[in-house]
């Protein structure tokens, strides 16, 4: 039992932290945004060459996974540093492909930063994020004969059926869609929901694709949790920054209880998130993650509240980079599952918390 | 990174467990805030002591099994797992016993350690004064030197247990014209029956008594128990006060049993949906919280000192602690209202306590815990004092106007 990332965590956190720096990842937001993937592909390609996509990949298919901690550790810097485009998709997907034919079609591609997926499960909403920038959509169609583990699938029931899963290699890969016809703007404007293609290649079909789609679920919680956390943490680092420097009455707005004490209060809640999101990477128990999810998210909304108040008129406006995070932060909250989804799964098990055998 | 107990943590565990399976008492012990249900609770520290279970952490030449911290947060989800009895021990045990260790003798461990893990001698923590709380270096109480010892007077106030408790611990201005009001306090021990001293019993909001009030009146105190240099007290009360707030005043066990409790009687109410998020977000904080104490746990073993994000779990436990008990009085409606031990068919409640676990779904207790809970954002430091220390020391955020 040691319940603390050991040095090469930490080092590989770091050493993301410091690429996403250099990157200039507001600029590359505000162009992805606007609707030029340029920049945000070269800073995919950069991504997955620090491995970060390679964690979600087996190594059968040229990956280092399936590693949840290291990619929860990942996702914790993208979001910290509001990284654009299908990530947390990415993920899924690769979890989605483990048919030997598709995993070898697809697999190395997505670990080496070369294809960016996205995707669509049942009970995950109309849209895919930003199908008119991935190279390929996968979609799951059909009722899910699963247990609904991750309760993203619960079939009525419960009788078996036959899930598919198609693909849609998007043309012209690559370069972006006008918004209009299929595309629809998202509050956080660094996302861009699409309707998905109706069609495509028949990838695989069978009922093992319910269960496929549960276990990429709960990849998908798992990175948003995480990136969510990074975002919260970013928002209140940045935040914290400002009250320092900002002075009104002739005092640092920091000084003033009011302030400091909102700040405590989303700092306790991102830090009792943390150790809720590396508990669940560990396990990867739908429960867990689902857990893990609703806390991040909405710890990271709070913070996002707060940050926005205590911005005060600045911090409403888009040219200034706050709101690349405040509107990510809400995004996310309802996005891979919502607080209502995620809290009834965490009390859908019979034993609820396990109490103190839990970690046993 | 990595969750799982070794091979001997677990084996720990089972012995803990099968120990309790047959020792915890079938019914709940009257409320360790009477005279009667102290008597009880004290029996029971003897029966605990008996076993080497009372202090699992200590070293055994002073009743314990250097257990390690690992497995005191192990052997404490097992104690609240089985529905064990609150601790009335629990202020020695978890406030003077590591200030003996840290800057006590070894005289003063091997007399005082020994009676205190066997429920012998419990003790009161005399820190709060009628005009010293969040302030608590205001405090005014004196330790007027004497032959061969200290003569203290003054008025001590919101001093748990100490209606029954046999001794106490706390600050006094030994030397009172120094420029700071945390210099020249003296931490010493005196005898809550000793000449001089009266105890006013204050009913709680719950009405329990155990809660007093203490007129000092030149009581004597000998040199051998004061605890570290005289003139240092404000140093050795605080050095260990934060550290222990921080890994030991609250443990996981006791919320992820309460959880549990209440997701046991959610599900008895029909899984009503009216209260689904805040049970599950219940369930969700005590596993939160338990992940959060593992991890301080590992950092501790790792040699960092606990140090000011111990007030983040503070305000995180005491803020949970109502949310539980508040959702658990909703799901009941009616019945809610009702004081402890008075439902159809349940059993009485345990007796809320400082540490006391609720009684759970089988009825009662849970207005008890309730009420209990209430004072959580207030003792051990106000949660407004906790979220000044994590904005200046852990944001690094000016300081404020106090
Ligand atoms: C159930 C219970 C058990 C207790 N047991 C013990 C015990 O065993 N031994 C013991 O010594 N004491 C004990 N106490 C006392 C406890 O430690 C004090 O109540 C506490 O320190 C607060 O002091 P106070 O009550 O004087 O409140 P005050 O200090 O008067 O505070 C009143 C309010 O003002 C706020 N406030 C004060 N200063 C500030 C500031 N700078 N910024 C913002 N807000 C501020 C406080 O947070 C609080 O909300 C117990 C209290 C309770 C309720």
């Amino acid at each position: 039992m040691r319940f603390l990332l050991d040095a090469e965590q930490t080092a590989f956190a770091r050493s993301l932290d410091a690429l996403l720096t250099a990157a200039d990842t507001p600029s590359v937001v505000r162009s992805w945004s606007a609707g030029d993937p340029t920049a945000g592909r070269a800073l995919w390609s950069r991504v997955a060459d620090a491995g970060v996509f390679a964690l979600a990949v087996p190594e059968a298919y040229e990956g280092f996974g399936p590693r949840p901690v290291e990619l929860a550790v990942a996702f914790v810097e993208l979001g910290r540093h509001v990284v654009p485009g299908p990530l947390v998709e990415t993920v899924a997907a690769a979890s989605l492909l483990t048919d030997p034919g598709p995993a070898k079609r697809f697999l190395p591609g997505l670990a080496a930063g070369e294809t960016v997926a996205t995707v669509a499960l049942p009970g995950s909403g109309p849209y895919m994020l930003d199908g008119d920038v991935a190279d390929v959509e996968l979609t799951v169609t059909g009722g899910s004969g699963g247990t609904g583990a991750s309760g993203a699938t619960v079939s009525g029931a419960g009788e078996p059926s036959t899930g598919e899963l198609r693909l849609t290699v998007v043309p012209g890969s690559g370069s972006s869609e006008a918004p209009g016809g299929r595309v629809r703007r998202s509050l956080d404007p660094a996302r861009r929901l699409c309707l998905p293609r109706p069609g495509g290649e028949l990838l695989a079909a069978g009922p093992h694709l319910a269960s496929g789609a549960d276990a990429a679920l709960v990849w998908a919680r798992l990175a948003t949790a995480a990136q969510a956390l990074g975002v919260g943490l970013a928002l209140l680092d940045k935040t914290v920054t400002y009250v320092k420097q900002r002075s009104q009455f002739g005092v640092p707005i920091g000084s003033f209880q009011a302030v400091r004490h909102r700040l405590a209060d989303a700092k306790i809640g991102l830090e009792f998130a943390r150790p809720l999101l590396f508990g669940a990477a560990l396990t990867m128990d739908p429960a867990d993650v689902a857990a893990a999810k609703v806390t991040a998210c909405e710890a990271a909304y709070a913070t996002a509240r707060t940050a926005l108040q205590l911005h005060g008129a600045i911090g409403y406006t888009a040219e200034y980079d706050l709101s690349l995070w405040l509107t990510k932060a809400r995004a996310l909250r309802g996005a891979w599952g919502t607080p209502q989804q995620c809290r009834e799964l965490v009390l859908a098990a019979d034993v609820v918390s396990g109490g103190a055998r839990r970690c046993s | 990174m990595d969750l799982t107990h070794s091979p001997a943590d677990e084996a720990f565990r089972a012995e803990a467990r099968a120990w309790l399976d047959v020792h915890v008492p079938a019914g709940p012990l009257p409320s360790l805030e009477t005279e009667e249900g102290f008597a009880a609770h004290r029996a029971w520290e003897a029966e605990l002591a008996a076993d080497r279970w009372s202090v699992v952490s200590w070293p055994a030449a002073y009743g314990g099994r250097d257990s390690g911290l690992l497995r005191w947060l192990v052997f404490e989800e097992e104690y609240y797992a089985a529905g064990a009895p609150g601790r009335v021990g629990q202020n020695g045990i978890n406030l003077l016993a590591p200030t003996l260790f840290d800057h006590g003798t070894e005289e003063q461990r091997a007399r005082i350690l020994p009676p205190m893990a066997s429920g012998e001698v419990v003790w009161a923590q005399a820190w709060s004064e009628p005009e010293a709380g969040s302030d608590l270096a205001s405090l005014r109480s004196r330790a007027v030197r004497t032959d061969g010892g200290w003569l203290l007077s003054g008025q001590k106030t919101w001093s748990s247990r100490a209606a029954f408790a046999d001794r106490a611990f706390g600050l006094f201005r030994s030397e009172p014209d120094t420029p700071k009001p945390h210099q020249g306090l003296t931490y010493l021990m005196f005898g809550l029956r000793a000449p001089g001293v009266t105890v006013r019993p204050i009913g709680r909001l719950d009405g329990k008594p155990a809660f007093a009030e203490l007129f000092l009146d030149e009581v004597f105190v000998p040199d051998e128990d004061v605890i570290g240099e005289p003139g240092q007290g404000w140093r050795v009360a605080m050095s260990t006060a934060g550290n222990e707030r921080g890994l030991t005043l609250r443990s996981p066990g006791r919320f992820l049993a309460s959880a549990d409790r209440l997701a046991a009687l959610w599900r008895e109410h029909g899984r009503d949906p009216f209260t689904r998020d805040r049970v599950a977000d219940a369930v969700i904080g005590a596993r939160a919280y338990q992940l959060f104490t593992y991890a301080a746990a590992s950092r501790f073993l790792d040699g960092e000192p606990v140090g000011p994000e111990s007030s983040l779990n503070k305000v995180f436990w005491s803020e949970y602690d109502i949310a539980l008990h508040e959702t658990a009085l909703d799901l009941l409606g009616g019945d809610g209202e009702l004081a402890g031990g008075q439902m159809a068919g349940g059993r009485a409640p345990d007796g809320e306590s400082a540490d006391g676990p609720s009684a759970g779904a089988d009825g009662g207790g849970w207005a008890e815990g309730y009420v209990f809970s209430l004072a959580g954002p207030i003792y051990a430091g106000t949660n407004e004092i906790q979220r000044d220390i994590i904005a200046e020391r852990l944001l690094g955020l000016p300081k404020g106007r106090r």
